[in-house]
């Protein structure tokens, strides 16, 4: 390894690093919502403190259970989306490619700092 | 020109191989279709022992094969992004004599994961898929790093063959 290998190693965990901070400052102190997008378009919006099931038209259906948000049906052909963990972080997503869909953990108040404004 | 084409089937076949070896591995990076990249292994040789452009013919053969035997159309459109933003990040940094294999494969396997999330984010049209950007970061950091380390030692065992 040289130098520069290093150099260049430190600045990629540096910007990782950054990323994660504003990602740990963003986190809102509001209610965690769970908001789903088809084709890039909002399809709904759903309160992740409520127990439901979300059908989305006939191609996917998204449960949401204890706080978290999981996949349990998809018609997509690779699955991911079904073995991906439930998500219930902001910001953590869940993407069923094929298919289009996006299931993501968002909070009800935009960001960390205007919480703690108030 | 017998010599060369011979070499280039190997090599395909070794590409193809770890591409296989891939599959069986159940990381998940949180976006779909992100692999770890094992076969820049053999693009990080090829590009070391010949040039960037039978790199690049061997990393566009390679997707192809591998996304017909165990992928679909998504994991091709996937790791071309990746392959190819990764192989052009690597010529450039290896012409500028800067660095040596590690950081170059690290670099390589860093620009792979980026290529792969600029085509989620396409394809889903949305941002947040960046969410897992640091961690793929890393990840690439680290594949790219041992896989550096192995093409290293590779490269001063095979320093005596001749692949053109
Ligand atoms: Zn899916």
């Amino acid at each position: 390894m040289k130098r520069n290998d290093l150099i260049l190693a430190g600045a990629i965990l540096a910007v990782a690093a950054v990323i994660l901070a504003f990602q740990f400052f963003r986190q809102g102190n509001g209610e965690q919502l769970v908001e789903i997008s088809v084709d890039g378009e909002v399809f709904g919006t759903y309160d992740l403190t409520d127990d439901q099931t979300i059908k989305i038209g006939n191609t996917n259906r998204v449960v949401i259970e204890d706080g978290a948000a999981r996949m349990e049906w998809a018609d997509c052909p690779d699955q991911i989306c079904v073995n991906h963990r439930a998500v219930s972080k902001n910001g953590e997503s869940i993407i069923c490619l094929p298919n289009q869909v996006v299931v993501t953990v968002v909070s009800s108040e935009e960001s960390g700092l205007d919480a703690v404004a108030q | 020109m017998k010599n060369r084409a011979a070499y280039f089937g190997v090599f395909t076949a070794l590409a193809l191989i770890f591409s296989y070896i891939e599959t069986l591995i159940p990381i998940q990076f949180g976006v779909p279709g992100i692999k770890l990249g094992l076969a820049n292994l053999i693009i990080v040789i090829v590009l070391y022992r010949t040039d960037w452009r039978e790199a690049l013919l061997l990393s566009v053969v390679r997707i192809i094969l591998a996304g017909f035997i165990f992928g679909n159309l998504f994991s091709i459109v996937y790791s071309l992004a990746g392959g190819i933003l990764s192989l052009a990040v690597m010529a450039l940094l290896k012409k500028s004599d800067r660095f040596s294999v590690t950081g170059i494969s690290m670099a390589g396997g860093v620009c792979h994961n980026i290529g792969q999330l600029i085509v989620a984010m396409i394809v889903v049209e949305t941002y947040q898929v960046g969410y897992y950007l640091p961690v793929l970061l890393v990840a690439g950091l680290i594949t790219g790093a041992v896989i550096g380390a192995v093409a290293g030692e590779v490269l001063k065992r095979i320093r005596n063959l001749s692949f053109q």
